[in-house]
């Protein structure tokens, strides 16, 4: 790695990851370094590293060609399964949306339907989508990140899950609400895809629910 | 369920629990002071293939009175002594469920002493909590029928990941039984693909599914099958290779839930509980996150009637009692659903 700053502050210690935030040529940068997991095999650990550090970083460009607001990437270091990239000064939308008004809250959903909704266009799939993935600058964009578990997906299995695992994140963290914003949320995504489409995908999360164990709507399949 | 007033319960009140969930009939009794007294396990054992439902429960009904007799005598507990019968209400098996339903109503109606449906999956939490005393963890459930990853917040057991299609022990048991691994005196095949496990060497990659919070397994025990049919690789090793990839990503998956619930307690519970190599993972990521990890021991990782036991007392204790004609068994009864009054 090559001229960092000497200065390196730990921003947050993931289960994943460690973020850091540094300087990278005088813009402030953040580091994010997949740390070795001694818990299993080297030669498994290194694969799984290095595969989320390559996918995360093909993933970061192709969606701002899909025209998606993620962080710019400013190097790649495969050995240290590393990446450094823009520094997004801003709130993650879980604390956001705790705090805002009815009215913002739905304005905000509505742009991560339309984020989402625009990532699946192109057949991306983040794979991780929870409201501390999502950024929220001082303009009011949302910046998606974290896409280590993401891929280009073309089947609706992929697109079906993504939306499943927005779902159940909102359940659990924003308890309270998490219905109408995720009908918020699915009236942007609709915005983007169209009605034909989005039903499609959300029949599939509908399928892929039922699949999970002791689910009692699985019942009337039976 | 009846939400009535709380019970002040003394020290020589008897529980008798009921486990029918699956292939085990247990009956189990618990003292109020949380002392386990009898745990008695008759298992069912497939002549070929996985566990029949309908045979399950013949064998359920056949082994009952045996098994109801034997736990009585090893408490030395009369009938007329006892405070309550629990019974495992769901999630499971229809017919196995239904089979320990029966004898539960029976004892509770006759001996004129309160029923109380417990929830199978919370029992399995309980009674890691109880024998191992930790308070508030971050549970890793893993057995034949579930896989799931849950903590305690707002009231609920919350599931912060559990797998999208088939259960861990599912997944070894078909592979032990594709691979034509015999169980040994009831042992689950696990137990023999550890033991191959321990001699593999080469790790051979395998699908490693990740989802958010949740996993899948389905793909891996087809991979891991057509791996050993191929026959360009040992059965230790494939062995080794199922293992350290499934086990790694219910691990990626606890990890998860520890960093973002930042408890400092790990219980590892469920029939698989009890394998080694899984233990020592768990082990390392508890470390690593300055949690203590603790493990259900071995007569209780398995499906057993003291666990039932122990969390009728608990569910009764806040004044919960199941009246008869209210009690249907409940085939889906996910572990977010229950109430768990007696936690704070």
């Amino acid at each position: 790695m090559d001229k960092l700053d000497q200065q390196t502050v730990l921003l947050k210690k993931g289960a994943e990851a460690n973020l850091y935030l540094t300087n990278w040529h005088g813009r402030p940068a953040v580091i994010k370094i997949r740390k070795q997991k001694k818990y299993r095999p080297e030669a498994l650990d290194m694969q799984i590293r290095s595969h989320r550090t390559s996918h995360e970083a093909q993933l970061l460009h192709q969606t701002k060609i899909s025209g998606v607001t993620t962080p710019l990437i400013y190097m790649v270091n495969m050995p240290e399964s590393s990446i450094i990239m823009e520094y997004i000064q801003g709130v993650q939308v879980k604390q956001y949306i705790n705090k805002a008004q009815k009215i913002e809250r739905e304005k905000i959903c509505l742009q991560i339907g339309e984020l989402i909704g625009k990532l699946h266009k192109e057949n991306l799939i983040h794979g991780d989508l929870t409201t501390s993935n999502m950024i929220l600058n001082e303009q009011g964009t949302i910046f998606l990140v974290d896409f280590g578990l993401g891929e280009k997906n073309t089947e609706l299995e992929a697109k079906g899950v993504d939306l499943h695992l927005l779902k159940r994140a909102l359940q659990s963290t924003h308890f309270t609400f998490w219905e109408t914003s995720f009908n918020d949320i699915l009236k942007g995504y609709r915005l983007v895809l169209g009605d034909k489409f989005t039903e499609k995908v959300y029949e599939k999360t509908r399928e892929i629910e039922k699949r999970g164990r002791y689910i009692e709507e699985r019942k009337k399949h039976l | 369920m009846i939400n009535a007033q709380k019970i002040v319960l003394s020290d020589d009140m008897y529980c008798l629990g009921i486990e029918s969930t699956a292939d085990d009939f247990g009956v189990g009794i618990a003292r109020s002071n949380g002392e386990i007294l009898a745990n008695a396990v008759e298992s069912y054992i497939p002549v070929e293939g996985g566990i029949h439902p309908r045979e399950a429960a013949r064998h359920h009904a056949e082994v009952a009175n045996k098994t109801l007799l034997q736990a009585l005598t090893t408490a030395k507990i009369k009938p007329k002594d006892l405070t309550a019968i629990a019974f495992s209400m769901g999630p499971g098996l229809g017919p196995c469920l239904r089979t320990g339903a029966t004898v539960a109503r029976t004892l509770a109606a006759y001996l004129q002493i309160p029923l109380v449906g417990v929830n199978h999956s919370i029992a399995h939490i309980e009674i890691g909590k109880l024998e191992t005393g930790v308070t508030d963890p971050v549970t890793l459930y893993a057995s034949g029928g579930n896989t799931m990853v849950t903590a305690f917040e707002s009231g609920r057991y919350r599931v912060f990941g559990e797998t999208l299609d088939i259960a861990l022990g599912n997944c070894l048991d078909v592979f032990g039984r594709q691979a034509g691994l015999k169980s040994q005196r009831g042992l689950p095949l696990g137990a023999a693909i550890e033991q191959q496990a321990l001699r593999g060497k080469t790790l051979i990659r395998l699908p490693y599914v990740v989802k958010g919070m949740d996993l899948s397994l389905s793909g891996l025990v087809t991979s891991a099958v057509t791996q050993l049919q191929k026959g360009n690789h040992s059965l230790e090793d494939v062995c080794y290779s199922l293992q350290e990839h499934a086990f790694a990503m219910v691990t990626e998956v606890t990890e998860r839930a520890l960093a973002h619930t930042e408890k400092k307690e790990v219980l590892l519970t469920g029939g698989v509980a009890a394998n080694n190599r899984l233990q020592e993972m768990l082990r390392i990521v508890s470390e690593e996150h300055g949690a203590k990890f603790n493990v259900v021991p071995k007569k209780f990782a398995t499906d057993n009637g003291a666990m039932i036991a122990w969390t009728g007392f608990l569910a009764y204790s806040q004044g919960i009692v199941t009246p008869i004609d209210e009690s249907y068994v409940k085939l889906r009864w996910r572990v977010d659903r229950a109430d768990v009054p007696w936690i704070n």
